[in-house]
C-alpha cells in the first residue's frame, strides 16, 4: 500500500486471508474489514493487480501482487480513468 | 525517454531528448513546488510512487499522445522523495514539426499523468500535511479537518 493507505494501515504490506477464487473486490472487502480506518465505507478503494488498474469483479491468482490504490492528484475518478 | 527518479530533474536534458531536425516546435513544460496552497505556506512536497506501475502508465500516457497527436517524440520525468520549493517534479517535453500539436499534447499530457499514474504528492505545512486529492477518504468524525479542507477546496487550482 502506499501514501494515504500506508499512512493509515502503518505499513506498506498487509496480510490477509482469502479463500480461493476470490475477487479484487473480496480483497478490499477483507482489509477494510482490518483496518476499518482506511477508507469511508462510501469511497471505492482501486485495486491494482499485477501493476494494471483491476475492476472488483477480477479473480485473484496465487503470486499476483495486489495494490490499494489512493486517489492521485488529478482529481478524475481513478476507475473511470482505468477504463479510457 | 522516460524517467522516475528521486534524484533532481534536469530539463535540458529531457528537452533535448525530444529535439529532432524533422521537428519545428518543442515545448516543454515544468512543474514545481508552489509555495502555497489556499492561503497556506507551502514548505515542501513529497511524492511517493508505486514505482513499477508508475513507469508502466507513464509509457502509456506517451504512447497514447503519440497515436492522438500523430506525434513522435515525447518525454516525460517525474521526480519522487522531497521536492523543496521552486523545485521541478515534472518535465514533459513535446516536439513535434508544428506547433499546435506540442503544445495541445503538452498540455495533455500533464492531464493523463494526473489522472492515470499512480504517483501521490504530499502538501506539507508548518503545522501539518496532507495528501493531495484524498478529501473523499475523510470520516465524518474529522469535522474540523474536513472543514479546513473544504475551505482550502475553494481556492483555485493552478497547473501544479
Amino acid at each position: 500500500m502506499f501514501a494515504l493507505y500506508r499512512e493509515r494501515a502503518g505499513s506498506a504490506l498487509v496480510s490477509v486471508e482469502l479463500p480461493e477464487g476470490s475477487t479484487a473486490g473480496d480483497l478490499t472487502a477483507a482489509v477494510r474489514a482490518e483496518y476499518p480506518r482506511l477508507a469511508p465505507p462510501e469511497v471505492r478503494i482501486v485495486v491494482a493487480v499485477n501493476a494494471e488498474y483491476a475492476d472488483d469483479d477480477q479473480p485473484l491468482c496465487p503470486g499476483d501482487e495486489v495494490c490499494l490504490i489512493p486517489p492521485v492528484s488529478g482529481g478524475m475518478p481513478m476507475r473511470e480513468a482505468a477504463r479510457r | 525517454m522516460i524517467i522516475l527518479t528521486d534524484e533532481p530533474l534536469d530539463a535540458a536534458a529531457v528537452t533535448d531528448s525530444v529535439r529532432r531536425d524533422g521537428n519545428g516546435a518543442v515545448v516543454t513544460f515544468l512543474g514545481t513546488t508552489r509555495d502555497n496552497f489556499g492561503g497556506k505556506t507551502v514548505t515542501r512536497l513529497e511524492y511517493e510512487a508505486y514505482d513499477a506501475m508508475a513507469v508502466k502508465k507513464l509509457q502509456e500516457v506517451r504512447d497514447s499522445l503519440c497515436r492522438d497527436y500523430g506525434i513522435a517524440d515525447v518525454a516525460i520525468a517525474h521526480r519522487t522523495g522531497r521536492v523543496d520549493v521552486g523545485h521541478i517534479s515534472l518535465i514533459v517535453a513535446v516536439a513535434s514539426p508544428h506547433r499546435r500539436e506540442a503544445f495541445e499534447a503538452c498540455h495533455e499530457a500533464v492531464n493523463r499523468i494526473k489522472t492515470i499514474v499512480p504517483i501521490w504528492k504530499k502538501e506539507w505545512f508548518a503545522d501539518g500535511s496532507r495528501w493531495v486529492a484524498c478529501e473523499d477518504h475523510e470520516f465524518a468524525d474529522e469535522a474540523e479537518h474536513t472543514h479546513a479542507h473544504a475551505e482550502r477546496h475553494a481556492a483555485p487550482v493552478g497547473d501544479d
